[in-house]
Protein backbone atom coordinates (compact mmCIF):
# COMPACT_ATOMS: atom_id res chain seq x y z
CA UNK A 1 0.00 0.00 0.00
CA UNK A 2 1.78 2.63 -1.47
CA UNK A 3 0.14 5.76 0.36
CA UNK A 4 0.46 3.49 4.20
CA UNK A 5 2.12 5.75 6.70
CA UNK A 6 3.82 3.14 8.06
CA UNK A 7 6.74 1.30 6.39
CA UNK A 8 5.77 -2.48 5.73
CA UNK A 9 9.02 -3.90 5.63
CA UNK A 10 9.94 -6.13 2.45
CA UNK A 11 9.17 -10.55 2.25
CA UNK A 12 11.84 -12.18 2.54
CA UNK A 13 12.79 -14.38 -0.47
CA UNK A 14 15.45 -16.85 -1.35
CA UNK A 15 15.53 -17.60 -5.16
CA UNK A 16 17.53 -20.96 -6.05
CA UNK A 17 17.36 -23.23 -8.74
CA UNK A 18 14.58 -25.59 -8.49
CA UNK A 19 16.14 -28.75 -7.97
CA UNK A 20 17.86 -27.37 -4.60
CA UNK A 21 14.89 -25.38 -4.01
CA UNK A 22 12.62 -28.51 -4.12
CA UNK A 23 15.50 -30.26 -1.85
CA UNK A 24 15.21 -27.56 0.85
CA UNK A 25 11.17 -27.23 1.03
CA UNK A 26 11.03 -31.11 1.45
CA UNK A 27 13.72 -31.12 4.56
CA UNK A 28 11.89 -28.02 6.45
CA UNK A 29 8.87 -29.68 5.71
CA UNK A 30 9.64 -32.92 6.99
CA UNK A 31 11.67 -31.50 9.94
CA UNK A 32 8.41 -29.17 11.12
CA UNK A 33 5.68 -31.90 10.69
CA UNK A 34 8.00 -34.13 12.71
CA UNK A 35 8.37 -31.44 15.10
CA UNK A 36 4.29 -30.66 15.11
CA UNK A 37 3.99 -34.86 15.60
CA UNK A 38 6.44 -34.61 18.62
CA UNK A 39 4.48 -31.51 20.28
CA UNK A 40 1.28 -33.37 19.87
CA UNK A 41 2.29 -36.38 21.56
CA UNK A 42 3.41 -34.32 24.31
CA UNK A 43 0.04 -32.54 24.43
CA UNK A 44 -1.42 -36.19 24.52
CA UNK A 45 0.78 -37.75 27.49
CA UNK A 46 -0.04 -34.32 29.23
CA UNK A 47 -3.38 -34.59 28.83
CA UNK A 48 -3.31 -38.60 30.03
CA UNK A 49 -1.49 -37.40 33.01
CA UNK A 50 -3.46 -34.44 34.05
CA UNK A 51 -6.98 -36.46 33.14
CA UNK A 52 -5.22 -39.81 35.11
CA UNK A 53 -3.91 -38.02 38.04
CA UNK A 54 -5.52 -38.51 41.49
CA UNK A 55 -8.36 -37.07 42.67
CA UNK A 56 -8.18 -34.36 45.45
CA UNK A 57 -11.77 -33.25 46.63
CA UNK A 58 -13.14 -34.99 43.48
CA UNK A 59 -10.96 -32.60 41.36
CA UNK A 60 -7.52 -34.08 39.73
CA UNK A 61 -4.80 -32.95 41.61
CA UNK A 62 -2.62 -30.73 39.15
CA UNK A 63 -6.34 -28.83 39.01
CA UNK A 64 -6.72 -28.82 42.74
CA UNK A 65 -3.14 -27.29 43.33
CA UNK A 66 -3.98 -24.23 40.72
CA UNK A 67 -6.85 -23.57 42.48
CA UNK A 68 -4.86 -23.28 45.74
CA UNK A 69 -2.37 -21.40 43.62
CA UNK A 70 -5.12 -18.78 42.77
CA UNK A 71 -6.43 -18.61 46.21
CA UNK A 72 -2.60 -17.77 47.28
CA UNK A 73 -2.27 -15.12 44.81
CA UNK A 74 -5.91 -14.02 45.87
CA UNK A 75 -5.69 -13.67 49.33
CA UNK A 76 -2.28 -11.96 49.26
CA UNK A 77 -4.40 -9.30 46.78
CA UNK A 78 -7.27 -9.21 48.83
CA UNK A 79 -8.17 -5.47 50.49
CA UNK A 80 -11.01 -5.13 52.77
CA UNK A 81 -11.40 -1.53 51.41
CA UNK A 82 -12.44 -2.80 48.00
CA UNK A 83 -16.57 -3.17 48.27
CA UNK A 84 -19.03 -5.01 46.23
CA UNK A 85 -21.28 -2.58 43.85
CA UNK A 86 -24.36 -1.32 45.77
CA UNK A 87 -27.77 -0.80 44.21
CA UNK A 88 -30.90 1.35 44.71
CA UNK A 89 -33.45 -0.63 46.60
CA UNK A 90 -36.03 -0.87 43.98
CA UNK A 91 -33.46 -2.84 41.97
CA UNK A 92 -34.04 -5.69 44.68
CA UNK A 93 -35.78 -9.00 44.00
CA UNK A 94 -35.96 -12.44 45.87
CA UNK A 95 -33.57 -14.48 44.87
CA UNK A 96 -34.20 -18.44 44.26
CA UNK A 97 -33.52 -20.82 47.00
CA UNK A 98 -31.40 -23.13 45.45
CA UNK A 99 -30.48 -25.65 47.57
CA UNK A 100 -31.59 -27.19 51.16
CA UNK A 101 -28.87 -28.75 52.26
CA UNK A 102 -28.95 -28.43 56.40
CA UNK A 103 -32.23 -27.36 56.03
CA UNK A 104 -34.22 -30.52 56.21
CA UNK A 105 -34.48 -31.42 59.65
CA UNK A 106 -38.22 -31.65 60.39
CA UNK A 107 -37.86 -31.08 64.04
CA UNK A 108 -35.72 -28.28 63.53
CA UNK A 109 -37.72 -25.03 66.05
CA UNK A 110 -36.67 -21.30 64.93
CA UNK A 111 -37.97 -20.07 68.98
CA UNK A 112 -35.56 -22.63 70.54
CA UNK A 113 -32.90 -21.70 68.01
CA UNK A 114 -29.41 -20.38 69.38
CA UNK A 115 -25.86 -19.51 67.85
CA UNK A 116 -23.24 -21.21 69.01
CA UNK A 117 -19.92 -19.66 68.92
CA UNK A 118 -16.86 -21.43 69.56
CA UNK A 119 -13.01 -20.58 69.61
CA UNK A 120 -13.21 -17.07 71.11
CA UNK A 121 -10.91 -15.14 73.33
CA UNK A 122 -13.28 -15.90 75.89
CA UNK A 123 -14.31 -19.57 74.84
CA UNK A 124 -17.57 -20.29 73.63
CA UNK A 125 -20.44 -18.06 74.03
CA UNK A 126 -24.42 -18.52 73.14
CA UNK A 127 -26.91 -16.03 71.38
CA UNK A 128 -30.61 -16.18 70.84
CA UNK A 129 -31.42 -13.65 67.89
CA UNK A 130 -33.36 -10.53 70.34
CA UNK A 131 -29.17 -10.40 71.62
CA UNK A 132 -27.81 -9.90 68.08
CA UNK A 133 -30.56 -7.96 66.73
CA UNK A 134 -29.71 -5.47 69.66
CA UNK A 135 -26.47 -4.85 67.91
CA UNK A 136 -26.05 -2.01 65.54
CA UNK A 137 -28.11 -3.19 62.34
CA UNK A 138 -26.15 -2.74 58.94
CA UNK A 139 -28.39 -2.83 56.11
CA UNK A 140 -27.56 -2.89 52.43
CA UNK A 141 -28.21 -3.73 48.87
CA UNK A 142 -25.89 -6.10 46.95
CA UNK A 143 -25.87 -8.83 43.90
CA UNK A 144 -25.93 -12.35 45.45
CA UNK A 145 -24.21 -14.55 42.89
CA UNK A 146 -24.25 -18.04 42.13
CA UNK A 147 -21.64 -20.09 41.39
CA UNK A 148 -24.13 -21.25 38.57
CA UNK A 149 -23.84 -17.90 37.07
CA UNK A 150 -26.67 -15.90 37.52
CA UNK A 151 -26.95 -13.29 39.88
CA UNK A 152 -29.99 -11.27 42.20
CA UNK A 153 -29.62 -8.35 43.70
CA UNK A 154 -31.14 -8.18 47.30
CA UNK A 155 -31.82 -6.09 50.38
CA UNK A 156 -30.24 -7.53 53.34
CA UNK A 157 -30.37 -6.62 56.71
CA UNK A 158 -28.33 -8.07 59.78
CA UNK A 159 -25.11 -7.29 62.06
CA UNK A 160 -21.96 -6.98 60.61
CA UNK A 161 -19.30 -10.32 61.32
CA UNK A 162 -16.64 -7.53 61.89
CA UNK A 163 -19.28 -5.67 64.51
CA UNK A 164 -19.83 -8.94 66.01
CA UNK A 165 -16.31 -9.79 66.67
CA UNK A 166 -15.57 -6.55 68.06
CA UNK A 167 -18.16 -7.60 70.56
CA UNK A 168 -17.48 -11.70 70.75
CA UNK A 169 -13.38 -11.18 69.90
CA UNK A 170 -11.58 -14.46 68.65
CA UNK A 171 -7.92 -14.39 70.26
CA UNK A 172 -5.25 -12.53 69.31
CA UNK A 173 -1.74 -14.62 68.14
CA UNK A 174 -0.18 -11.17 69.72
CA UNK A 175 -2.04 -10.99 72.85
CA UNK A 176 -2.76 -8.09 72.04
CA UNK A 177 -6.45 -7.23 72.33
CA UNK A 178 -8.67 -7.77 69.33
CA UNK A 179 -8.27 -4.98 66.85
CA UNK A 180 -9.88 -5.02 63.56
CA UNK A 181 -8.06 -2.60 62.00
CA UNK A 182 -4.76 -4.72 63.16
CA UNK A 183 -2.14 -5.30 60.09
CA UNK A 184 -1.28 -7.95 59.32
CA UNK A 185 -4.66 -9.15 60.83
CA UNK A 186 -4.51 -10.13 64.41
CA UNK A 187 -6.74 -13.02 64.31
CA UNK A 188 -7.21 -16.96 63.48
CA UNK A 189 -6.70 -17.58 60.28
CA UNK A 190 -9.97 -18.99 59.60
CA UNK A 191 -13.94 -18.86 60.48
CA UNK A 192 -16.12 -22.22 60.22
CA UNK A 193 -19.70 -22.09 59.81
CA UNK A 194 -22.25 -24.96 59.96
CA UNK A 195 -26.23 -25.36 59.85
CA UNK A 196 -26.97 -27.00 63.47
CA UNK A 197 -27.14 -30.44 62.12
CA UNK A 198 -23.92 -29.85 60.78
CA UNK A 199 -25.27 -31.08 57.31
CA UNK A 200 -24.11 -27.84 55.50
CA UNK A 201 -20.65 -26.21 56.55
CA UNK A 202 -18.91 -23.39 54.77
CA UNK A 203 -15.14 -22.62 55.41
CA UNK A 204 -13.80 -18.99 55.31
CA UNK A 205 -10.56 -17.01 55.41
CA UNK A 206 -10.79 -14.42 57.83
CA UNK A 207 -10.46 -11.40 56.09
CA UNK A 208 -13.02 -11.93 54.14
CA UNK A 209 -15.30 -13.06 56.82
CA UNK A 210 -14.32 -9.45 58.21
CA UNK A 211 -14.75 -7.75 54.94
CA UNK A 212 -17.55 -4.51 55.93
CA UNK A 213 -19.86 -6.11 53.63
CA UNK A 214 -20.07 -9.94 55.05
CA UNK A 215 -23.54 -9.81 57.52
CA UNK A 216 -25.02 -12.03 59.98
CA UNK A 217 -28.28 -11.41 58.53
CA UNK A 218 -31.94 -11.99 59.61
CA UNK A 219 -33.61 -10.01 57.46
CA UNK A 220 -34.36 -10.05 53.43
CA UNK A 221 -36.11 -7.36 51.33
CA UNK A 222 -37.03 -5.61 54.07
CA UNK A 223 -38.73 -9.16 56.01
CA UNK A 224 -37.71 -11.52 58.47
CA UNK A 225 -35.76 -14.14 55.84
CA UNK A 226 -38.05 -17.39 55.17
CA UNK A 227 -37.10 -20.63 56.21
CA UNK A 228 -35.93 -21.34 52.80
CA UNK A 229 -33.69 -18.30 53.00
CA UNK A 230 -31.89 -19.72 56.15
CA UNK A 231 -34.34 -18.44 59.07
CA UNK A 232 -33.37 -17.44 61.66
CA UNK A 233 -30.15 -16.04 60.71
CA UNK A 234 -27.93 -16.84 57.23
CA UNK A 235 -24.54 -15.52 56.14
CA UNK A 236 -24.42 -12.73 53.71
CA UNK A 237 -21.36 -12.42 52.36
CA UNK A 238 -20.60 -10.31 48.72
CA UNK A 239 -17.00 -11.16 48.47
CA UNK A 240 -17.98 -14.77 48.33
CA UNK A 241 -20.10 -17.07 45.63
CA UNK A 242 -23.57 -18.08 46.84
CA UNK A 243 -22.82 -21.27 48.24
CA UNK A 244 -20.46 -19.56 51.26
CA UNK A 245 -23.66 -17.77 52.07
CA UNK A 246 -24.72 -20.30 54.41
CA UNK A 247 -28.69 -20.22 55.44
CA UNK A 248 -29.75 -21.26 59.04
CA UNK A 249 -26.13 -21.00 61.19
CA UNK A 250 -25.78 -23.37 63.99
CA UNK A 251 -22.70 -22.69 64.87
CA UNK A 252 -19.78 -20.47 64.27
CA UNK A 253 -16.11 -21.36 65.25
CA UNK A 254 -12.68 -19.25 64.62
CA UNK A 255 -10.10 -21.57 63.99
CA UNK A 256 -6.51 -21.75 62.97
CA UNK A 257 -6.64 -25.31 60.88
CA UNK A 258 -8.46 -24.98 57.84
CA UNK A 259 -12.30 -25.86 58.14
CA UNK A 260 -14.10 -28.04 56.06
CA UNK A 261 -16.47 -27.18 53.39
CA UNK A 262 -19.42 -28.58 52.03
CA UNK A 263 -18.42 -27.84 48.44
CA UNK A 264 -14.84 -27.91 47.85
CA UNK A 265 -15.17 -31.20 48.96
CA UNK A 266 -17.41 -31.75 45.74
CA UNK A 267 -14.93 -30.22 43.56
CA UNK A 268 -15.61 -26.63 44.09
CA UNK A 269 -12.90 -24.11 44.58
CA UNK A 270 -12.59 -23.80 48.30
CA UNK A 271 -11.98 -19.92 48.31
CA UNK A 272 -14.76 -19.49 45.84
CA UNK A 273 -14.31 -15.78 46.69
CA UNK A 274 -14.85 -12.55 44.56
CA UNK B 1 16.69 -11.07 -1.82
CA UNK B 2 19.52 -13.72 -2.47
CA UNK B 3 20.57 -14.34 -5.83
CA UNK B 4 23.29 -17.60 -6.50
CA UNK B 5 26.22 -17.29 -5.60
CA UNK B 6 28.00 -15.15 -8.59
CA UNK B 7 31.09 -17.47 -8.01
CA UNK B 8 29.56 -20.41 -8.55
CA UNK B 9 29.36 -21.99 -12.42
CA UNK B 10 26.94 -20.40 -13.92
CA UNK B 11 23.82 -22.20 -14.45
CA UNK B 12 23.32 -24.01 -18.01
CA UNK B 13 20.82 -21.88 -19.67
CA UNK B 14 17.58 -23.85 -18.69
CA UNK B 15 18.28 -24.48 -15.27
CA UNK B 16 14.48 -23.24 -13.81
CA UNK B 17 14.71 -21.17 -10.58
CA UNK B 18 12.19 -21.50 -7.68
CA UNK B 19 11.06 -18.21 -5.25
CA UNK B 20 10.91 -19.37 -2.06
CA UNK B 21 8.96 -16.31 0.95
CA UNK B 22 10.26 -17.08 4.38
CA UNK B 23 6.88 -16.64 5.55
CA UNK B 24 6.23 -17.10 8.86
CA UNK B 25 9.11 -16.90 12.28
CA UNK B 26 8.93 -19.97 14.22
CA UNK B 27 8.12 -18.47 17.39
CA UNK B 28 4.64 -16.99 15.50
CA UNK B 29 3.78 -20.91 14.36
CA UNK B 30 4.46 -22.40 17.88
CA UNK B 31 2.08 -19.35 19.58
CA UNK B 32 -0.61 -20.38 16.98
CA UNK B 33 -0.25 -23.99 17.28
CA UNK B 34 -0.15 -23.86 20.73
CA UNK B 35 -3.03 -21.54 20.96
CA UNK B 36 -5.44 -24.26 19.77
CA UNK B 37 -5.73 -26.86 22.59
CA UNK B 38 -5.16 -23.88 25.06
CA UNK B 39 -8.47 -22.39 23.93
CA UNK B 40 -10.11 -25.31 23.08
CA UNK B 41 -9.32 -25.93 26.63
CA UNK B 42 -11.09 -22.41 27.52
CA UNK B 43 -14.06 -22.74 25.04
CA UNK B 44 -14.74 -26.42 26.13
CA UNK B 45 -14.30 -26.01 30.14
CA UNK B 46 -16.14 -22.78 29.56
CA UNK B 47 -19.24 -24.55 28.26
CA UNK B 48 -18.78 -26.68 31.09
CA UNK B 49 -19.78 -23.77 33.24
CA UNK B 50 -22.29 -22.41 30.81
CA UNK B 51 -24.58 -24.94 31.16
CA UNK B 52 -25.23 -24.82 34.78
CA UNK B 53 -27.01 -21.41 33.79
CA UNK B 54 -27.62 -21.60 29.87
CA UNK B 55 -29.48 -18.34 29.04
CA UNK B 56 -28.53 -16.76 26.16
CA UNK B 57 -30.09 -17.30 22.69
CA UNK B 58 -30.71 -15.32 19.56
CA UNK B 59 -33.87 -13.54 18.88
CA UNK B 60 -36.10 -10.77 19.56
CA UNK B 61 -38.77 -10.48 21.87
CA UNK B 62 -41.17 -14.25 22.77
CA UNK B 63 -39.39 -14.94 19.36
CA UNK B 64 -36.16 -16.88 19.69
CA UNK B 65 -34.10 -18.05 16.23
CA UNK B 66 -31.69 -20.14 18.62
CA UNK B 67 -30.98 -20.71 22.42
CA UNK B 68 -27.30 -21.78 23.24
CA UNK B 69 -27.81 -24.39 23.54
CA UNK B 70 -30.14 -26.99 23.42
CA UNK B 71 -30.51 -29.99 25.42
CA UNK B 72 -29.11 -32.38 22.59
CA UNK B 73 -26.37 -30.17 22.59
CA UNK B 74 -25.01 -30.76 26.03
CA UNK B 75 -25.99 -34.40 26.24
CA UNK B 76 -24.26 -35.39 22.46
CA UNK B 77 -20.96 -33.72 24.16
CA UNK B 78 -21.17 -34.84 27.51
CA UNK B 79 -21.22 -31.60 28.73
CA UNK B 80 -23.87 -31.17 31.33
CA UNK B 81 -23.78 -31.47 35.25
CA UNK B 82 -19.67 -31.25 35.28
CA UNK B 83 -19.38 -27.54 36.81
CA UNK B 84 -17.35 -27.95 39.47
CA UNK B 85 -14.94 -29.80 36.80
CA UNK B 86 -15.11 -26.95 34.19
CA UNK B 87 -14.76 -24.27 36.71
CA UNK B 88 -11.27 -26.39 37.73
CA UNK B 89 -10.05 -26.77 34.36
CA UNK B 90 -11.16 -22.96 33.23
CA UNK B 91 -9.08 -21.01 35.85
CA UNK B 92 -6.27 -23.30 35.66
CA UNK B 93 -5.83 -23.12 31.94
CA UNK B 94 -6.53 -19.39 31.97
CA UNK B 95 -2.70 -18.84 32.97
CA UNK B 96 -1.61 -20.82 29.86
CA UNK B 97 -3.76 -19.06 27.20
CA UNK B 98 -2.47 -15.52 28.86
CA UNK B 99 1.08 -16.35 28.87
CA UNK B 100 1.01 -17.22 25.22
CA UNK B 101 -1.55 -14.69 23.96
CA UNK B 102 0.97 -12.31 25.78
CA UNK B 103 3.89 -13.73 24.64
CA UNK B 104 2.73 -13.42 20.77
CA UNK B 105 1.71 -9.70 21.35
CA UNK B 106 5.04 -9.14 23.09
CA UNK B 107 6.95 -10.58 20.24
CA UNK B 108 5.48 -9.51 17.50
CA UNK B 109 6.04 -5.85 18.61
CA UNK B 110 9.32 -6.64 19.55
CA UNK B 111 10.35 -8.03 16.03
CA UNK B 112 8.59 -5.57 14.09
CA UNK B 113 6.21 -8.12 13.00
CA UNK B 114 3.26 -6.51 13.95
CA UNK B 115 4.15 -4.49 10.46
CA UNK B 116 2.57 -6.91 8.34
CA UNK B 117 -0.62 -7.60 11.00
CA UNK B 118 -1.81 -4.65 12.24
CA UNK B 119 -4.28 -2.82 9.70
CA UNK B 120 -3.50 0.88 8.34
CA UNK B 121 -6.30 3.09 7.30
CA UNK B 122 -5.82 1.74 4.34
CA UNK B 123 -6.75 -1.78 4.72
CA UNK B 124 -10.22 -0.76 5.57
CA UNK B 125 -10.35 -0.06 2.00
CA UNK B 126 -8.86 -2.67 0.44
CA UNK B 127 -10.56 -5.44 2.35
CA UNK B 128 -13.43 -4.65 0.29
CA UNK B 129 -11.29 -5.66 -2.59
CA UNK B 130 -10.47 -8.88 -0.68
CA UNK B 131 -13.95 -9.86 -0.06
CA UNK B 132 -14.92 -9.15 -3.79
CA UNK B 133 -12.19 -11.41 -4.98
CA UNK B 134 -13.00 -14.03 -2.69
CA UNK B 135 -16.43 -14.06 -3.36
CA UNK B 136 -15.03 -14.44 -7.09
CA UNK B 137 -16.65 -10.70 -8.24
CA UNK B 138 -13.16 -9.31 -8.65
CA UNK B 139 -11.03 -11.28 -10.85
CA UNK B 140 -7.79 -9.07 -11.03
CA UNK B 141 -5.44 -10.64 -8.28
CA UNK B 142 -4.76 -9.30 -5.40
CA UNK B 143 -1.40 -7.28 -4.41
CA UNK B 144 0.90 -9.49 -2.85
CA UNK B 145 1.06 -8.98 0.48
CA UNK B 146 2.12 -11.24 3.48
CA UNK B 147 -1.16 -10.28 5.17
CA UNK B 148 -4.01 -9.40 3.31
CA UNK B 149 -6.25 -6.11 3.77
CA UNK B 150 -9.19 -8.67 5.59
CA UNK B 151 -6.42 -10.78 6.94
CA UNK B 152 -4.99 -7.67 9.01
CA UNK B 153 -8.42 -6.93 10.34
CA UNK B 154 -9.06 -10.28 11.30
CA UNK B 155 -6.24 -11.56 12.93
CA UNK B 156 -5.58 -8.04 14.92
CA UNK B 157 -9.75 -8.59 16.00
CA UNK B 158 -8.95 -12.10 16.92
CA UNK B 159 -5.92 -10.79 19.11
CA UNK B 160 -8.19 -7.89 20.61
CA UNK B 161 -11.07 -10.59 21.45
CA UNK B 162 -8.34 -12.31 23.38
CA UNK B 163 -7.60 -9.72 25.55
CA UNK B 164 -11.66 -8.56 26.34
CA UNK B 165 -11.67 -12.45 26.65
CA UNK B 166 -8.89 -11.60 29.82
CA UNK B 167 -10.51 -8.78 30.82
CA UNK B 168 -14.21 -9.70 30.89
CA UNK B 169 -13.51 -13.36 32.46
CA UNK B 170 -11.32 -11.17 35.23
CA UNK B 171 -14.74 -8.74 35.46
CA UNK B 172 -16.70 -11.87 36.41
CA UNK B 173 -13.80 -14.32 38.32
CA UNK B 174 -13.13 -11.26 41.00
CA UNK B 175 -15.89 -8.86 40.28
CA UNK B 176 -15.46 -7.23 44.25
CA UNK B 177 -11.99 -7.51 44.26
CA UNK B 178 -11.98 -5.58 40.82
CA UNK B 179 -15.26 -3.87 40.60
CA UNK B 180 -13.81 -1.03 38.93
CA UNK B 181 -13.23 -3.45 35.63
CA UNK B 182 -16.65 -5.12 36.60
CA UNK B 183 -18.34 -1.63 36.45
CA UNK B 184 -16.39 -0.41 33.24
CA UNK B 185 -17.81 -2.99 31.28
CA UNK B 186 -21.38 -2.48 32.63
CA UNK B 187 -21.68 -5.15 35.45
CA UNK B 188 -21.77 -8.47 36.62
CA UNK B 189 -24.24 -10.15 34.38
CA UNK B 190 -22.95 -7.55 31.22
CA UNK B 191 -19.36 -8.87 31.80
CA UNK B 192 -20.60 -12.54 31.91
CA UNK B 193 -22.75 -12.08 28.15
CA UNK B 194 -20.02 -10.18 26.77
CA UNK B 195 -17.94 -13.20 27.74
CA UNK B 196 -19.79 -15.72 26.42
CA UNK B 197 -20.07 -14.01 22.98
CA UNK B 198 -16.80 -13.88 22.80
CA UNK B 199 -16.17 -17.36 23.52
CA UNK B 200 -18.89 -17.80 20.36
CA UNK B 201 -16.69 -15.00 18.06
CA UNK B 202 -13.81 -17.50 18.53
CA UNK B 203 -15.84 -20.48 17.24
CA UNK B 204 -17.24 -18.48 14.39
CA UNK B 205 -13.65 -17.36 13.52
CA UNK B 206 -12.64 -20.86 13.25
CA UNK B 207 -15.07 -21.97 10.81
CA UNK B 208 -14.03 -19.39 8.74
CA UNK B 209 -10.38 -19.90 9.04
CA UNK B 210 -10.50 -23.42 8.53
CA UNK B 211 -12.53 -22.54 5.03
CA UNK B 212 -10.00 -20.29 4.23
CA UNK B 213 -7.20 -22.31 4.69
CA UNK B 214 -8.83 -25.20 2.46
CA UNK B 215 -9.61 -22.72 -0.17
CA UNK B 216 -6.00 -21.67 -0.10
CA UNK B 217 -4.54 -25.06 0.06
CA UNK B 218 -1.16 -27.13 0.85
CA UNK B 219 1.27 -24.45 -0.16
CA UNK B 220 -0.05 -21.74 1.92
CA UNK B 221 -0.60 -24.26 4.79
CA UNK B 222 2.56 -25.51 4.73
CA UNK B 223 4.12 -21.86 5.38
CA UNK B 224 2.14 -21.99 9.34
CA UNK B 225 4.35 -25.15 9.64
CA UNK B 226 7.14 -25.38 7.34
CA UNK B 227 7.69 -21.38 8.11
CA UNK B 228 8.07 -21.13 4.22
CA UNK B 229 6.04 -20.71 0.93
CA UNK B 230 6.53 -20.64 -2.80
CA UNK B 231 5.86 -17.92 -3.97
CA UNK B 232 5.61 -18.76 -7.69
CA UNK B 233 6.07 -21.81 -10.15
CA UNK B 234 9.19 -22.60 -11.50
CA UNK B 235 10.39 -20.44 -14.62
CA UNK B 236 12.38 -20.65 -17.12
CA UNK B 237 14.49 -17.47 -16.44
CA UNK B 238 15.73 -16.06 -13.21
CA UNK B 239 13.01 -14.65 -11.99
Amino acid sequence: MSDSPRKVPPLQEIVLPEAEGRARLKKATRRSFLGVAAAAGGVALAWRWLTSSPLVDDVRAPLRSALRFNERLSRAAFSRGRLAPTFPRERAQDPRANGTEGLDDEDFDPAAWRLAVDGLAAGSASLGLAELQSFPKTEMVTELKCIEGWSTVVQWGGVRFADFATRFPPPTPSGKPFDLAARPQDVPEYVSMETPDGDYFVGLDSDSALHPQTLLAWEMNGAPLSEEHGAPLRLVIPVKYGIKNIKRIGRIEWQDRRPKDFWAELGYDWYAGH
Amino acid sequence: METPDPAAPAAPASERFIRIERKHPLAIRWFHWVNIPLLATMIGSGLLIYWSNGVYRLGIGGWTLFHFFPAWFYRVFNLDHRLAEGMAWHFAFMWLFALNGVAFVLYTAISGEWRYLVPSRQSWLDAWQVVLHDLGIRKAPLPRQKFNAAQQITYTAIIVMGALSLLTGLAIYRPVQLSWLTTLLGGYQAARFEHFWLAMGFCAFFVVHIAQVVRAGWNNFRSMVAGVEVVDEPKETKP
